[in-house]
């Protein structure tokens, strides 16, 4: 077997950001080779045998383009393009969400992708409440999960449905974000990742452009409005700088299409107008390759790890405590102790357990002392 | 203490109703009926594992190893060899009176891999006379460890992904190369064990055995294994990489493996070695022992899937037992599927009756020590004033007698004084009538 030399692999270790000075245990130096660093490709067979899940929430008016952005996203058609519906189907009274989903594979990486699309979202002459079918969407995603985790004989691999991503489009009005964006955002910011984009932005030139996202930062800032990448969840320095750079140029301003044209003498997805073709890969033209390779190639294992991690364990949190499983961990405390009526606390039970506890260690311990 | 409950789970969602989904694509949560795709060009999810990895990379893995083995049969110098490095470890007494578990945490890092490895010796394991008590240690251990998991992952503000997994994911098995077969010790520690964790049974000090020796023992061990029905980890075959190598090495199990952390020259070069007056074995040399395919299987290959076993396998029969053990059910007697949320709430009910009954019982006990001490008292007090009217008797009988004699005397004074007043009188004539008569006489002279 090899055996590489000690300053190598030390050198090798320095580029990476040192762990978190918790209570890291002493750090042994390795005399030689062992091949600890097999278990990335261990890894890496594991989860490409197993297959990846993702599931991505389009919102936005009717006529923004959200099927062709997804299409031109996932480079197939993923989303069937809702052709001119009949008038009773263009004034249904609510939000319909429709989920599609599909298996998609790429240098044998399989991926099963969810395309949420919610037809009907600001349609109506009456927009109030319109984000509340998909508030409940994602809460019920939300539930199924936390059902399944809570079985007794669960299964190996829990079915993923909930929504990792939701890209919101605005319409490229060039002014500020509208009553309806900031109230669907201000409430979806919390259960899920938002990412807006500027939809059709080949109607804005330039300059218009760059206004048009400083404003809607400045609005998003103002209504204390989250947009992935959210700034408290940053793991370490060299994420934050990463994730600063995408948060100054959000929402990114996309054209989308699935037409191809010979421009230069390639062929390039393009939009093809009397001024121009409109190339949808190129940076010059429009950001859609920023948007694509922030969902899919460098953020979109991030993007499942904050609604995991994150946006589920608020859920959890707040589902458990609001229909008054506070016991829920003290009562399996309560048995394991064996012992009747001692509550023992452990190490850090949030204040919400307690308040059960305390009332009754209160009255039993008054009984006891009068005894 | 059984708790027995039933709640209602509402699905309380206002506007589940205006939900409207395609429902053949949307029960869709199993991948059979998600219809495959093809892509017109190159997307770029393939980088999906890249972004895991690296990920995982930056948190550090997690690997915890349990060696087990009797006194000096060499657990501690294997780590060292295996791991190319020097743990601190000090050789412990023959003389302990039970088996003690022993962890210490080592942060490794090779490239860009940070490891920490956590590693578990048995201190004393098959030193005591009585041996009857050894294996339960261990188990109680491995338990303990499953047992943070699960309260962790049951707590309501949780951090699994911040989590030390202190779980153990593979149980490396030390049997004394005695070229027979395994003693009986070895068989029921194994046996309790085959359920909680991977075990990994390897020969010890391979270097006394020789060749043909070998070959009867390992045949020998293994099929005590089997005819015991003792679950040992198989390496798994298949994933197609690595399925030929993995099968071949579920045939040479157990290694025959010799620790040394001295270093002999051999040829040219330093190696791991131990040195005989007939010879230097050397430790990685695969013609003299099996040392390298250990380290190849636990670290290089597999090392993964131990993890995930332990995670997918052992932990959750863990689990599932001890939620069963309380009583927590997936369905109800009816056979109706029931969440773990109900029958949550429904102990929760069952406890807060419970509760309830037992302030009562306090209660009542309370009062009832009440109204005894109530009636002492008052016995007491009975008691008491009984006392007092009979010394108050007792005292009015004696003035009553004191009373009398008063009189009495009284009397005897009055008559006293009377007969005095008499006699006094008589006196008192008899002088005047003598003074009378000698006035006579004088006037008669």
């Amino acid at each position: 077997s090899l055996s590489l030399s000690l300053s190598l692999s030390l050198s090798l270790s320095l580029s990476l950001p040192l762990p978190p000075p918790s209570l890291s245990p002493p750090r042994h130096d390795l005399f030689g080779y062992v091949g600890i660093e097999a278990v990335l490709d261990q890894m890496r067979r594991k989860t490409m045998k197993a297959g990846f899940e993702f599931n991505i929430m389009v919102v936005g008016q009717s006529g923004l383009g959200k099927s062709t952005l997804v299409n031109t996203l996932f480079k197939s058609k993923v989303s069937r393009k809702s052709c001119s519906p009949n008038y009773e189907e263009k004034i249904s009274k609510t939000v319909k969400l429709q989920s599609v989903s599909h298996v998609i594979e790429e240098k044998g990486v399989k991926m099963k992708l969810t395309v949420i699309d919610t037809p009907g979202f600001g349609d109506q002459i009456n927009n109030e409440n319109c984000w509340e079918p998909i508030v409940s969407y994602v809460n019920e995603q939300y539930e199924r999960y936390l059902k399944e985790e809570l079985y007794v004989n669960r299964k190996p691999r829990i079915p993923d449905t909930r929504v990792h991503c939701c890209v919101y489009f605005l319409p490229a009005t060039g002014h500020w974000l509208r009553p309806i964006d900031v109230e669907f955002m201000k409430r979806l910011g919390k259960i899920v990742s938002i990412v807006p984009i500027i939809a059709k932005a080949d109607t804005l030139t330039m300059e218009e452009r760059q206004e048009f996202k400083q404003r809607i930062r400045q609005d998003l800032n103002a209504n204390g409005i989250r947009v992935y990448p959210q700034t408290e969840y940053d793991e370490d320095p060299e994420d934050r700088i990463l994730n600063d750079k995408i948060r100054e140029n959000i929402p990114f301003a996309v054209v989308g299409t699935d037409k191809e044209h010979q421009v230069n003498g390639n062929k390039v997805l393009g939009r093809k107008t009397k001024w121009g073709i409109i190339e949808v890969e190129n940076v010059a033209h429009c950001e859609f390759t920023n948007l694509r390779d922030l969902l899919i190639r460098s953020h979109l294992q991030d993007l499942k790890d904050v609604t995991h991690n994150i946006h589920y364990e608020t859920f959890r949190v707040r589902r458990l405590n609001e229909s008054n499983l506070t016991v829920h961990g003290l009562a399996l405390i309560i048995v394991y102790t064996h012992t009747t009526l001692e509550f023992r606390i452990l190490e850090s039970p949030p204040e919400s357990d307690l308040q059960y506890t305390v009332a009754n260690t209160a009255t039993a311990s008054c009984f006891y002392s009068i005894l | 203490m059984l708790l027995k409950l039933i709640c209602h789970l509402s699905p309380a969602f206002p506007g589940l109703s205006t939900i409207c989904v395609s429902k053949e694509r949307y029960r869709s949560g199993r991948d059979k009926n998600a219809r495959p795709l093809s892509l017109s060009g190159h997307v770029g999810f393939d980088s999906l594992p890249h972004q895991l990895v690296n990920k995982s990379t930056c948190q550090g893995f997690c690997f915890n190893i349990l060696c087990i083995g009797e006194t000096g049969i060499g657990k501690s110098t294997l780590m060292d060899t295996l791991f190319n490095t020097n743990f601190e470890n000090f050789e412990s007494s023959h003389f302990e009176p039970k088996v003690k578990l022993r962890a210490q945490t080592y942060d490794l890092q090779e490239s860009n891999v940070r490891l920490k490895l956590t590693i578990v010796n048995t201190v004393g394991f098959g030193d005591q006379m009585n041996k009857q008590e050894s294996y339960q240690h261990v188990v109680d251990y491995i338990d303990t460890q499953f047992e943070s998991y699960l309260q962790e992952e049951l707590k309501i503000k949780r951090s699994l992904h911040n989590y030390h997994d202190s779980r153990i994911h593979a149980c490396l098995y030390f049997i004394a190369p005695s070229g027979h077969s395994l003693k009986s010790l070895d068989l029921v520690t194994m046996k309790k064990l085959d359920s909680k964790v991977n075990i990994i049974p390897v020969i010890a000090k391979a270097d006394t055995i020789s060749k043909s020796e070998l070959h009867k023992f390992k045949i020998k061990i293994m099929s005590e294994l089997v005819s015991n029905g003792v679950q040992i980890y198989q390496f798994p075959t298949d994933d197609e990489t690595v399925s030929k190598i993995n099968t071949a090495m579920n045939g040479i199990l157990p290694f025959a493996v010799v620790g040394s952390s001295e270093e002999v020259k051999i040829g040219n070069k330093m190696v791991k070695a131990r040195q005989y007056p007939w010879g230097v074995v050397q430790v990685e040399n695969e013609n003299h022992c099996d040392f390298v395919k250990l380290r190849e299987m636990l670290i290089c290959v597999n090392m993964e899937d131990l993890r995930e076993q332990t995670h997918t396998r052992h932990y959750e029969l863990y689990r599932r037992c001890k939620l069963e053990e309380m009583g927590f059910t997936d369905t109800n007697p009816e056979s109706k599927p029931v969440s773990l949320q109900e029958t949550y709430e429904a102990k929760r009910h069952e406890f807060l009756g419970d509760l309830q009954r037992r302030e009562e019982e306090m209660r009542q006990m309370f009062v009832q020590r009440v109204k005894e001490k109530e009636t002492e008292l008052k016995e007491a007090e009975r008691e008491l004033q009984g006392k007092f009217e009979q010394l108050k008797r007792l005292h009015s009988e004696e003035k009553s007698k004191l009373d009398e004699k008063r009189r009495s005397l009284e009397d005897e004074i009055n008559t006293f004084s009377k007969k005095k007043a008499a006699a006094e009188l008589l006196q008192g004539q008899s002088f005047n009538t003598n003074a009378n008569l000698k006035k006579d006489k004088d006037r008669k002279k």
